[in-house]
């Protein structure tokens, strides 16, 4: 796939670094140079090739690495893996679908193998080989969406729809922007969503709501999210964040471009189709001020969007008291050019 | 005490109404502290049903966080059933029992503390009520059951923000995010950037 799986650490000694061609790929969220909320949901279709958007579940060199730190927050936290029991059946759609899309898209590292229920899962990078019976958990040495998502990048909710309303009722959520699905499963749509700031008076949850409750099969969607994130932690979660909240009173002007980290959602919904239930993957790509910086026209753009970010979202986002800092060194880079519209850095 | 004024809020937080009779085969009514008062007025609005919606009533009080105990009160209102138990805990199997046992057509009314009425809804929930056949009403202590977001230990009965989680000992700030499944606010450590910086504690949850 012309790259190798790189051997780095999110947490501790914090050896994550982005390649060159990870940099240039990677999913610079702002498509202007402001940002407020929206709901800015688009077809998820194939994008560009070589582009986080190319394939539906993107693969990087962050893949194995990524999985490692899932299973050490597991072995900390069993909490961060659940799902109600009427929740399976979405559980097995979310597995096929991943499977499916997957050997399809990178044939050279997973293969599924199907003769009736009698399925054959072989993930070449991780070293995996599985032969179960599809729809029967007794066959797999996890229930269906923690053994497909332990083998996959990103958070993923499963949400029931029911009473013209969706339902967070399963997910597998290790590297989370400060939620805590221990806490939030069995909500409904505007009650998880309750603690985002300015949203709800703009109608921005009504109408995705809405927007989602016609999601069809067979037509994903996605979106973008972001914040900012100290040091390359893929677990900031609320449950631990006694542990990593400190390090937010540890940047200044020389470590801010080391440790401060633009942390983007990739975001998309998946109508399934046996239970109903619309999938949720929330994919987590880290970038360092540092990196993302080498590429003129986002230097410039982030510059300019955290200057002028509505203060009650960079409190909600966590970095109001480090805003200055990173404005004066994201300044550096923006000379006043105006920037072309889109995410593309070249464009 | 008339019906608790709410400050506006965020969407998770729980919003009460005030009981109004509805027909129904059967009425359970739990209550606790002043929600006791909430009781007696919802039948003093049945007006002339209300010595037929008695026969067909059972009330579960609990006295209240602050030692509020209006059990006569609710006793002389001449109940089919009127129980009273010394905690919620203690009356949990009995409301488990009954809401196993209903009937199509049963109506349940919730009144006291939030603490009580969200633990009760809980179990309402999951006896699989509709949700439609449930009504709800303040009355009494604002105190909180808050869920340590960190070491997941509930502390009952808050009354000021911040406060020490009573399981971990770290310092808690209180959240209106609010929890139907564990029937809890939010707790979450105040002092994780600054450690040792806690405001002092204010008494918002009189």
């Amino acid at each position: 796939m012309g790259f190798e799986f790189n051997t780095e650490t999110f947490r501790n000694d914090f050896t994550f670094r982005n390649s060159p061609r990870a940099i240039a790929r990677f999913p610079f969220p702002f498509d202007r140079d402001d940002y407020m909320y929206s709901v800015n949901m688009e077809p998820h279709v194939p994008g560009r090739p070589g582009s986080v958007f190319e394939h539906a579940f993107d693969v990087d060199e962050h893949y194995l690495a990524e999985m490692r730190d899932r299973d050490l927050v597991l072995k900390e936290d069993p909490l961060r893996c659940q799902s109600l029991p009427h929740m399976e059946m979405a559980g097995w759609d979310l597995l096929e679908l991943i499977m499916e899309s997957k050997a399809r898209d990178y044939p050279d590292w997973f293969e599924l193998h199907r003769q009736g229920n009698k399925w054959h899962w072989i993930n070449k990078p991780m070293q995996i080989e599985q032969k179960f019976t599809f729809l029967d958990s007794s066959t797999l040495p996890y229930g269906p969406m923690e053994y497909i998502t332990r083998q996959t990048q990103g958070d993923f909710t499963l949400q029931d729809q029911r009473d013209e309303n969706l339902w967070i009722e399963a997910g597998m959520v290790t590297t989370q922007a400060d939620w805590s699905l221990d806490f939030d499963i069995g909500m409904g749509f505007h009650e998880w969503h309750a603690p985002v700031p300015l949203a709800h008076e703009k109608g921005v949850f009504d109408r995705a709501l809405k927007f989602l409750l016609k999601l069809q099969h067979g037509a994903p969607v996605r979106r973008f999210n972001w914040t900012m994130t100290v040091d390359p932690l893929l677990d900031t979660s609320p449950e631990n964040y006694p542990k990593w909240g400190p390090t937010r009173a540890e940047i200044t002007p020389e470590n801010v471009g080391q440790r401060m980290h633009l942390r983007v959602e990739l975001q998309t919904l998946w109508r399934l189709p046996r239970s109903n239930a619309i999938a949720f993957p929330i994919r987590c790509y880290l970038i360092k001020f540092d990196e993302l910086v080498t590429q003129p026209k986002w230097a410039r753009r982030l510059h300019r969007v955290v200057r002028d970010l509505h203060p009650d979202l960079a409190a909600y986002k966590g970095f109001l008291r480090n805003r200055d800092t990173m404005v004066a060194y994201l300044s550096q880079y923006d000379d006043g050019a105006p920037t072309s519209p889109g995410w593309w850095p070249e464009d | 005490m008339t019906k608790t004024v709410f400050e506006k809020s965020i969407r998770s937080r729980p919003v009460y109404d005030e009981l109004q009779p509805r027909p129904g085969t059967a009425h359970l009514c739990v209550a606790d502290g002043e929600g006791a008062e909430a009781v007696c007025d919802l039948f003093a609005k049945a007006g002339t049903a209300a010595a037929e919606m008695l026969a067909r009533s059972h009330i579960i009080y609990v006295p209240g966080p602050t030692g509020t105990d209006l059990f006569a009160k609710v006793q002389a209102l001449g109940a089919a059933q009127c129980h009273r138990s010394p905690s919620f805990w203690a009356a949990e199997p009995r409301l488990r029992k009954v809401l196993a046992d209903a009937h199509m057509g049963l109506q349940v009314y919730l009144a006291g503390t939030e603490t009580l009425i969200g633990l009760a809804q809980r179990d309402v929930i999951e006896a699989g009520l509709p949700h439609d056949a449930v009504q709800t009403e303040h009355r009494g202590s604002l105190s909180r059951r808050v869920q340590c977001v960190h070491c997941k230990g509930i502390t009952e009965n808050v009354t000021t923000d911040p406060f020490t989680c009573s399981h971990c000992g770290l310092n808690l700030f209180v959240r209106d995010h609010y929890s139907r499944r564990l029937a809890a606010f939010q707790g979450v450590n105040i002092d994780a950037e600054d450690p040792g910086t806690v405001p002092p504690a204010v008494e918002r949850f009189k």
